[in-house]
């Protein structure tokens, strides 16, 4: 799941040289990545087609051939737990890209006004996100519990009205989940914002300085549009982190309060291994990778049309 | 594959020779890791090795992890000599492919007819084989109380029906205190659950349903009622109780900030290490409405190695295992009950003394653990995690989606 696009390597493609327009290939650059490409074709390839042919056996605690079509599919989707996961992963998965996305454009955009001591500030938020998902999520814990957290300091120091246990109540618990996710992860939105404002044109400031536009109005009309490949970037690893999320919910809620924050990898992982369910596990598994391949394959796309289009090859 | 014989022929050889060196190894697969259960681990391995056995150790903290390395390892044909486990399908699915050993004869040989409980043995027997030895038995239906919360509130003693559990509850709630200390997540409401199924249902049908798998027992309204009454638990915790660990909980009780913890004697542990003694600062009694036990014995199995000295190795830790002293030592440090009823209870505290009592009367059931495969048992505690969260829920649905477990485990 982590090839990233930029793999894409140019020394594949046969160059003609210009002089003698003899084609030459690089045989030195393919053999020293040839095993590279062979682990990617045996573990990464190989492992998923494994995945997706155990899905389709009847596989309890060890693997069988016994293949019984889609019924593990149909288990699946009969099983509350597994649709209340897909519901709870599409809440999540909303609040946290666009909560990510909007308040790490808000934090690139106030370290862009060459505030003062702005590498601190930099550095203070992208923190979070060299935190490990466990870290994050047992010190949200902590501060969500209504009993030791903030709402207990608030409550001691004399706002008795104060409440904040979103992570004991069943309809609020998802969106603390988020919360969490959105700290962590803000940073990374930032600075990868951060590298797409600094490369504006100082002109287009100057001109919209002399045309008297508004700040608030230049950053949503003008700077942002040209913002696209960053917040594509930041769209698809935000994504990709949503749909794999598991150690944040394990570490913050664990699922609770009952089912209300399970998460489609966290049944994976429950299936696979405590509740010795190979094929449903399996099945699961299967699913979640065509969905992601069904998000993130038009991304790609998109953005290879994007940088063909920009370099003039198309 | 001519170059390849003489090699396999020359690394058996050399392999076989090293077994021969080091005769009754056992490498052995467990998760007991934490303090105590470390602790009791080594009392098997002292008399494992005082017998003329090497103790291999091959610990995993926590027992999905443990069980992830374990069946890898066994799939590749190199499984360790013995693994610890619940004694139930987790091992009767292996037993079944073939891929363990019996220990019949070991076990014959170190207990002697009926000191070891029927349905206990009737779990570990398979085709009329012995394939488990089992180290003891925890009991899941407890209700453990601070007695200073106890006296506080005006209780005299612990209640023993329902009736006179939720009078108590709300005294202690009058006096302030938290009444029960719970811990929300779904496993361990899953064990208080069919704590209280087995207090109003009774033994004989709690029987037919988890260990028979008659499902009409789910439909009859004593089982209604249990799930009302398991409902009505839920006005006497606190706000912070989803998503407590069990220790947690168990810290509350200790510093007097609860009332009760209903959970397995697994957490007397936790009272020991606090300093506490069971019948001076802490009371313990069975979930109230309840006489008897539910159980779930953890046992070594062995896998076949097709290794002649580790097959002797596996028939020297079953009778270690299966030794009276063994059995009684180990149990006293872990917490647990021993399997069987010929020992010296003495060294045992007044809680583990009543469920030896209660084993010895055979007044006890299984645990849907040990009857019930992995799936449909994760599939009763996601029912039961989100009936407690959700006091919405209807009685109707819940019992609707416990049955779906059953179908769909």
């Amino acid at each position: 799941m982590a090839d990233q696009p930029a793999a894409r390597n140019s020394a594949f493609s046969p160059a003609r040289n210009r002089a003698t327009g003899r084609l030459r290939l690089p045989v030195a650059a393919l053999g020293a990545l040839a095993p590279a490409w062979l682990i990617i074709l045996l573990v990464y390839l190989g492992t998923t087609v494994w995945t997706v042919q155990l899905s389709l056996t009847n596989s309890r605690m060890l693997p069988s051939n016994e293949f019984v079509g889609f019924a593990q599919y149909a288990r699946l989707f009969g099983t509350a737990r597994w649709t209340i996961s897909i519901q709870n992963l599409l809440t999540f998965g909303v609040v946290y890209v666009v909560g990510s996305l909007i308040v790490g454009f808000l934090l690139a955009i106030a370290v862009d006004r060459h505030v003062r001591f702005e590498n601190t500030w930099r550095t203070v938020f992208l923190y979070p996100y060299a935190l490990s998902f466990i870290v994050t999520g047992l010190m949200w814990q902590w501060l969500m519990n209504p009993e030791i957290g903030i709402q207990a300091t608030m409550r001691a120091a004399g706002w008795t009205w104060f409440t904040f246990d979103w992570t004991t109540k069943s309809s609020m618990a998802i969106y603390a989940v988020a919360l969490a996710g959105i700290w962590q992860s803000a940073g990374l939105v930032m600075v990868l914002m951060l590298a797409g404002l600094r490369g504006v044109d100082g002109d287009l400031w100057r001109a919209t300085r002399i045309e008297g536009i508004p700040l608030w109005r230049t950053y949503v009309s003008i700077v942002l549009p040209q913002l696209g490949p960053s917040i594509a970037t930041a769209f698809m690893l935000l994504t990709m982190g949503a749909v794999r999320t598991f150690d944040l919910v394990v570490a913050l809620t664990n699922g609770g309060p009952g089912q209300s924050t399970e998460v489609p990898a966290k049944f994976i992982m429950d299936s696979l291994f405590a509740r010795q369910d190979l094929g449903l596990a399996t099945a699961a598994a299967t699913v979640m990778l065509v969905t992601v391949m069904a998000v993130t394959i038009p991304i790609l796309y998109a953005r290879d049309i994007w940088a063909r289009r920009r370099a003039g090859t198309i | 594959m001519r170059l390849l014989l003489p090699g396999l022929t020359a690394l058996l050889l050399v392999s076989t020779a090293q077994a021969q060196a080091q005769d009754l190894t056992a490498e052995v697969a467990h998760s007991w890791t934490s303090g105590g259960e470390a602790a009791a681990v080594k009392v098997i391995v002292d008399a494992f090795t005082a017998k003329g056995g090497e103790w291999v150790d091959w610990s995993v903290a926590g027992f999905e992890s443990a069980n992830a390395a374990y069946i890898s390892r066994l799939l590749a044909g190199d499984p360790p000599t013995a693994k610890t486990a619940v004694a139930g399908p987790e091992v009767t699915e292996l037993i079944a492919q073939g891929l363990m050993n019996d220990i019949d004869a070991a076990y014959h040989a170190a207990v002697p007819e009926g000191v070891v409980p029927q349905v206990v043995l009737d779990a570990i027997t398979v085709d009329g084989k012995v394939y488990m030895a089992p180290t003891g038995m925890h009991a899941g239906n407890w209700m453990f109380y601070s007695k200073p919360v106890f006296e506080k509130a005006g209780i005299a003693e612990a209640p023993r029906s329902w009736d006179e559990f939720f009078a108590a509850m709300d005294k202690i709630k009058a006096a302030g205190i938290t009444p029960i200390a719970w811990g929300g997540q779904s496993w361990q409401e899953g064990i208080v659950f069919h704590g209280v199924v087995l207090s109003v249902i009774g033994e004989e049908a709690f029987t037919r349903l988890y260990t028979d798998g008659d499902l009409s027992v789910i439909d009859t309204p004593e089982f209604a009622q249990a799930v009302e009454t398991f409902g009505k638990l839920r006005d006497y915790v606190d706000a912070g109780a989803p998503g407590r660990n069990w220790n947690d909980a168990t810290a509350m009780v200790i510093k007097d900030e609860a009332g009760v913890q209903l959970l397995s004697d697994f957490i007397k542990g936790e009272f020991s290490t606090a300093g506490e003694v069971a019948g001076t600062d802490y009371g313990c009694a069975l979930v109230p409405g309840s006489d008897s036990l539910i159980t779930l014995a953890d046992a070594f199995s062995f896998p076949k190695t097709g290794n002649a000295d580790e097959d002797a190795a596996q028939a020297l830790l079953a009778e270690v295992v299966l030794d009276p002293t063994v059995q009684a030592e180990f149990s006293v440090i872990k917490g647990s009950v021993p399997i069987r009823t010929d020992i010296d209870t003495s060294g045992f505290d007044v809680c583990a003394q009543e469920a030896i009592a209660l084993v010895r009367a055979d007044k006890i059931v299984l645990d849907s653990a040990m009857t019930l495969s992995p799936a449909i048992n994760g599939g009763f505690k996601d029912a039961v995690g989100a009936y407690f969260a959700d006091p919405s829920m209807s009685v109707e649905s819940f019992i609707e989606q416990y049955k779906a477990a059953f179908a769909n485990g």
